[in-house]
């Protein structure tokens, strides 16, 4: 099993390390509640490495993501980071992803660390645009710095006046190392992403830097089970749970990176005939009033019907409520309605509500 | 992590501790370790009959699901109804503030097929 360059951080605090994507990874420290709290109302800190990190570099390299992402990439400028989609021909989702314009003819996809291999090789077969692509996943250490008073923790250790708007991204040093550093996330609040390379020691010395500044905030660390609580709040996709192969970016709700018009990519012409015949399904947000816990996997049902399934849920740490994101029968996906998910043979009743679920 | 050795374990993890002919039931130490942020609990006030081993509710944590197993035959006779609105309890204080339901039993000798806490401890690997 693969370790990142600051496992040995996460032993030291005693963190709860679990398998995940071929990565010993935390997740959690110390109670998932607290650490979830601590970025919605301070700051945090999550090792996120084992994310993959791809870079697409030649002439034709924005034609080759144009073609390979669903999103509109002529949209973007170096500096300027995108989240976007790659699609099967047949309309399924081979990986949500984030697209980085660094030059003309350089970019960097950064890939759910449990599809690297796969979106690599999907890549490579759909590369007629002789560009070069390279999977640096392994070279790559990410760290998350998330919360409201994460600017003014790295500010402190940042060579350069943290000014970046929401998803754009800069060459800086943290803590002496030079990086890649964004203003991007999967929990909602202002946060920063940071990509570096080097060894352990190089990643301890950023971490403990980090940590340093932010003691005056009660800066935590926090691990993957609190990241999926805030990413669900925000109704922030997880890839293999919200979306697979087997959904599309439509029914996802995720039409608004879905830039049809922007010329050919693959699977344009699936999504173009999805559209014009309707939605089936949709994936829609639920919140619930009662004690009940709903989790993936669970059904969903309306008029004693089957109507669906939860692909998410937890109770929401923020709002002590029930939420779930699951999809469901295209004729009860409308905001308001009251549906039901069966625990244990017993129904809870969520409302169907606009995500996210907490407004940010 | 802490055992006491006055109480009773079982092997899913519950621990009984009798006073008379009532056993006080909770989870233990590894238990709520394991689970994680406990936030409710679900019992099953309906049930009467309770065989040694049965389903009396679960605890629903943040990262998942558990039943709690009854180490003893009987009938509930208390609900921990400070658990309603401070789950937490079963974290912080599994043993004491953090117990589960009271249990009226009705054949005291199944105690003897339970564990202590030596056992217990060599079943976790602690």
């Amino acid at each position: 099993m693969k370790k990142t360059t600051l496992f040995n951080i996460h032993e030291k605090l005693g963190a709860k390390l679990v398998e995940f994507a071929g990565y010993l990874m935390p997740i959690q420290y110390s109670s998932i509640i607290a650490e979830h709290k601590s970025v919605r109302n301070s700051v945090g800190v999550f090792d996120v490495s084992h994310m993959g990190e791809i870079f697409v570099t030649g002439e034709k390299a924005q034609d080759f993501v144009q073609y390979i992402t669903v999103n509109d990439a002529s949209k973007l400028f170096p500096g300027r980071v995108q989240y976007s989609a790659m699609c099967y021909n047949d309309a399924g989702i081979v990986d949500d992803l984030l697209v980085y314009k660094i030059s003309d003819d350089k970019f960097l996809l950064v890939v759910n660390a449990s599809n690297i291999e796969k979106d690599f090789s999907w890549m490579n077969e759909n590369n007629k645009f002789g560009v070069s692509l390279e999977n640096k996943s392994d070279e790559y250490s990410l760290v998350a710095v998330q919360g409201p008073n994460s600017n003014k923790v790295l500010q402190k250790i940042c060579n350069k006046d943290l000014n970046l708007e929401y998803y754009h991204f800069f060459n800086a040093k943290i803590a002496d190392v030079e990086m890649i550093l964004s203003r991007t996330g999967y929990t909602g609040e202002l946060g920063y992403e940071l990509y570096f390379k080097g060894d352990e020691k190089i990643a301890e010395q950023v971490w403990y830097k980090i940590f340093e500044a932010g003691k005056e905030f009660n800066i935590q660390p926090v691990g993957l089970a609190a990241r999926d609580s805030l990413r669900l709040e925000m109704g922030f996709m997880l890839y293999g749970n919200d979306i697979d192969k087997t959904t599309n970016p439509l029914e996802a709700g995720l039409g608004w990176i879905t830039k049809l018009n922007k010329g050919s990519f693959l699977g344009r012409e699936m999504l173009l005939k999805i559209k014009a015949e309707g939605l089936k399904r949709k994936l829609v947000g639920m919140l619930g009033h009662d004690k009940s816990f709903p989790r993936h996997g669970y059904e969903i049902k309306a008029d004693n019907k089957n109507i669906g399934e939860i692909t998410s849920g937890t109770i929401s740490p923020v709002l002590e409520r029930p939420i779930a994101m699951g999809y469901v029968d295209i004729s009860h996906a409308s905001e308001g309605n009251e549906v039901n998910f069966v625990v244990r043979g017993k129904e809870s009743s969520v409302n169907i509500v606009k995500l996210p679920f907490i407004k940010k | 992590m802490n055992f006491p050795d006055n109480i009773k374990y079982t092997k899913d993890h519950e621990w009984i501790s009798v006073q008379g002919k009532i056993g006080t039931i909770g989870v233990t130490d590894y238990a709520q370790g394991e689970l994680g942020d406990v936030v409710f609990i679900d019992i099953d006030s309906n049930k009467t009959d309770i065989k040694l081993g049965d389903s009396v509710g679960t605890i629903e944590a943040v990262k998942t699901v558990s039943d709690i197993y009854s180490p003893c035959s009987g009938k509930i006779v208390e609900i921990n109804k400070e658990l309603q609105t401070r789950p937490e309890l079963v974290n912080t204080d599994p043993y004491n503030s953090g117990w589960i339901v009271k249990i009226e039993m009705s054949d005291p000798a199944e105690l003897d097929s339970l564990l202590d806490s030596k056992a217990y401890k060599s079943l976790i690997g602690k």
